[in-house]
């Protein structure tokens, strides 16, 4: 099986010391997080962690259900390139009067959609989003003109098959099937042990 | 707070009544009450001094064991768990306590025991301070539990404990950790009572059983000529040993037992066929790779259970019953998963199989079986030569007992030799350190597993490797009186390295030449009645004078120094390649 590119959506509790556990479920078979993200989700109350790894579907599956298994964790998807709208936002931070004398600059930047947040005398940043070689190639332009600082955002994605967490939470906050577990046993002949 | 309030409770009516107030500390000791615990295994320090002083008062209501080591406290309450199905309960305090139950929580992790530790904390106040003894238990225990929360105010107490039993007991059990700063046990509070905890809406305890599935499984079930079941410990996890024998019964199916499964079917069982993985049986591991269907439940296909994957039962197909989903297709694909609680599955595939006999299949069996006697069993259990073998003194003890006691090990050759041969005639008779493999696990545990099973005898068989690793629990025996049966089968060497190095490494023994005190002599010193014996011919009764003493003893068996265990599934090799040799 191939290695390819995958986005991990998970759908969790918003608690503490919950990203480290996570974590160690990619570290402990030596795989790179190459790219995280944590946010609110589409349901109150409801995190949702986006993460970018390279591996074959085989792995991403074992993955996801070693990381359902977390207790905080509601639900984990895995999905492919093709299958998820994806975004990645990067700064870029250069000298003002690059792009006030170099018309291939100017171009560049329209080339590439970039906005400018900031305007100073001396710099001038410039905001842009959309794929990852996309940004990378703006990147390898602006190096060549004196680019100052240079920053790249977590990958987000939407999931494009996917009607959203709401109606998966109600089943979730369903009592089925746990009230079907087995009890602690000793609880039932709690009358005879208790002196209380 | 935000995890812990979306929890669902159910009310204890058994502990103090709500509205007065309590210390954070003896809202820890109500919950305990409310859960049932009756034993709790701890050691004190600063941090968790608080709830020392509460247990001042409690003393009569909970029984709480000093042991010598953290590591030991916890292995007792994973003894006490296995043997009496319930959730142990350790205490221990911040920084070093902490980190001495990591291998303890290791252990529980991978053999999925229900374990509730509670560790004292630094004041909330100085947390990331490197405070005195404070140590980031959270994060360094994280991969070792199945959950974990830091608690820093008294109001979290009860629902953190109702949360920590909850999520310990059910589904595929494991270790959970509650960690309690300081300020948090001696803070007063209003006390809203005890609310047991029985749903947490992002934690499903078992997956919800899929008829279909189940209905293809019992259809290659129906179909199959050669079926062979293996089983785990899921069975005694899941309390369905009856609903295990009467699939068996029906299905007339030969079943072998991994390390873990071992006694969730009694020995002596018509279909049982013995033991799985490396120094396991040699019929169930050849035919592993002979059957057409195999069932699989409530096991995990450990690596020392399949040996080479890629040549594992590649000709059959597979039915794997689990609760845990991250079990399916992990190490060996399944033809057909059935997610679900094997006392939920198992009667529902029950129904649908047929009928049958497959008695001519099982010979085979046994055929395999009458090869594995002559050339390894026979001369294990009735050697010609001088000296002792294990399997002999497993063997008498077998005859002794019956069957009925509760067997712990430690880790090595003494280990497997105690799973191959040892009777189990009830379920939750087998306490080992299976997935971790802990040397100095089996005293420790032997103590737990005698208080979870008091009317119970419990023989901890150890090597004289192991033993050294917490003799120090023999000062936990001597001050509180566990009937523990301590049987040292000692061959001088760390054995199963030194079989390894003999093997593989062309016996170039590197450190594995161990030698011991007088452990006669030690247990003496800790009051603990004792013999030791290197002679055949009073065997017999140096073990009978063991069971019959009334307390704990300690039975030093000196065995044969170069012994090996077979049959061996070498690593690296397929189940089919299994060495009488």
């Amino acid at each position: 099986m191939e290695k390819q590119e995958y986005t991990i959506t998970l759908y969790t509790e918003n608690s503490i010391g919950l990203i480290g556990r996570i974590s160690t479920i990619f570290s402990r078979r030596k795989i790179n997080i190459e790219s995280l993200n944590t946010s609110p989700s589409e349901v109150e109350g409801i995190h949702r962690f986006t993460i970018l790894i390279t591996e074959t579907e085989e792995v991403l599956r074992k993955l996801c259900r070693q990381i359902e298994k977390q207790i905080d964790v509601l639900k984990a998807y895995y999905n492919t390139n093709d299958e998820v709208i994806w975004q990645e936002q990067a700064l870029y931070k250069v000298p003002t009067d690059i792009v006030t004398e170099e018309l291939y600059v100017e171009r560049l930047l329209r080339q590439y959609g970039a906005s400018a947040v900031v305007i100073r005398k001396d710099y001038t940043v410039f905001e842009t989003a959309g794929h990852r070689e996309e940004i990378d190639n703006l990147t390898q332009e602006l190096t060549k003109y004196n680019l100052i600082e240079f920053v790249r955002g977590a990958r987000i994605a939407i999931i494009k098959n996917s009607a959203g967490f709401h109606a998966k939470l109600k089943k979730f906050e369903e009592h089925e099937p746990s009230e079907e577990i087995i009890e602690n046993e000793f609880l039932e002949k709690g009358e005879s042990v208790f002196t209380m | 707070m935000s995890t812990l309030e979306k929890t669902e409770n159910k009310e204890c009516t058994k502990g103090t009544q709500p509205t007065k107030q309590l210390k954070g500390s003896q809202a820890v000791l109500e919950a305990l009450l409310c859960e049932g615990v009756d034993t709790v295994f701890g050691y004190p320090g600063g941090a968790i001094m608080p709830i020392y002083d509460a247990l001042y008062d409690y003393n009569d209501r909970l029984n709480h064991i000093l042991v010598r080591h953290e590591q030991g406290g916890i292995h007792a309450a994973q003894g006490y768990a296995r043997t009496s199905g319930r959730t142990g309960v350790v205490f221990a305090t911040s920084g070093p306590g902490a980190t001495n139950l990591v291998t303890g929580l290791a252990d529980a992790m991978i053999d999925s025991n229900p374990i509730v530790c509670v560790t004292g904390q630094v004041f909330a106040s100085l947390l990331g301070t490197d405070a005195f003894q404070e140590t980031d238990v959270i994060n360094i225990t994280a991969p070792v539990t199945k959950w974990s929360y830091q608690v820093t105010e008294a109001s979290e107490i009860p629902q953190a404990l109702a949360k920590a039993f909850y999520i310990a007991s059910t589904g595929r059990p494991g270790p959970v950790l509650i960690d309690i700063t300081k300020n948090a046990q001696m803070e007063l509070f209003d006390y809203p009572g005890y609310k047991k905890c029985t749903h947490i809406r992002s934690y499903r305890p078992a997956p919800i059983v899929r008829k279909e599935y189940v209905e293809e499984a019992a259809a290659l079930i129906n179909g199959a000529k050669k079926p062979f079941i293996l089983f785990g410990q899921g069975i005694i996890l899941g309390r369905a040993e009856e609903e295990f024998k009467t699939f068996l019964a029906k299905s007339g199916i030969p079943a072998a037992a991994t390390v873990m499964g071992l006694s969730a079917l009694e020995t002596d069982h018509p279909q049982h066929v013995g033991m799985l993985g490396m120094h396991g049986n040699y019929a169930p591991n050849v035919m592993t790779n002979e059957c057409d269907v195999l069932i699989a439940i409530g096991m995990r296909f450990d690596d020392r259970v399949t040996g080479r994957l890629d040549k594992y039962a590649k000709q059959a197909k597979l039915i794997h019953l689990d609760i845990d989903p991250a079990e399916i297709d992990k190490n060996v694909k399944a033809t057909v998963p059935v997610w679900g609680d094997c006392k939920e599955t198992l009667p529902l595939l029950t129904a649908l199989v047929d009928k049958a006999d497959h008695s001519a299949w099982l010979q085979q069996f046994r055929e395999l079986e009458k090869e594995e006697v002559k050339e390894v069993i026979q001369d294990e259990l009735h050697p010609t030569s001088e000296v002792m073998t294990m399997g002999e003194v497993v063997n008498i003890l077998n005859e002794l007992t019956g069957g009925d006691a509760i067997i712990t090990t430690d880790v090595g050759q003494h280990q497997m030799v105690a799973c191959r041969y040892a009777k189990f005639n009830q379920s939750k008779s087998n306490v080992t350190s299976g997935g971790l493999g802990t040397m100095g696990f089996g005293l420790p545990a032997a103590i737990g597993a005698w208080y979870g099973a008091p009317e119970r005898t419990v023989v901890a068989i150890i090597g004289d490797g192991g033993f050294q690793m917490t003799l120090q629990e023999l000062g936990t025996i001597m001050q509180f009186g566990a009937k523990v049966k301590i049987l040292i089968l000692n061959n001088q060497f760390l054995g199963m390295v030194r079989q390894w190095q003999q093997l593989f490494n062309d016996r170039r023994y590197s450190f594995v030449n161990i030698t011991s005190p007088d452990f006669v002599a030690v247990a003496k010193g800790y009051g603990i009645s004792g013999n030791k014996i290197s002679d055949r011919s009073v065997l017999k009764t140096a073990l009978k004078a063991m069971l019959d003493h009334d307390g704990a003893y300690l039975l030093e068996v000196m065995v044969g120094k170069e012994n090996n265990v077979f049959p061996m599934v070498a690593q690296g090799t397929s189940v089919s390649e299994i060495r009488l040799k």
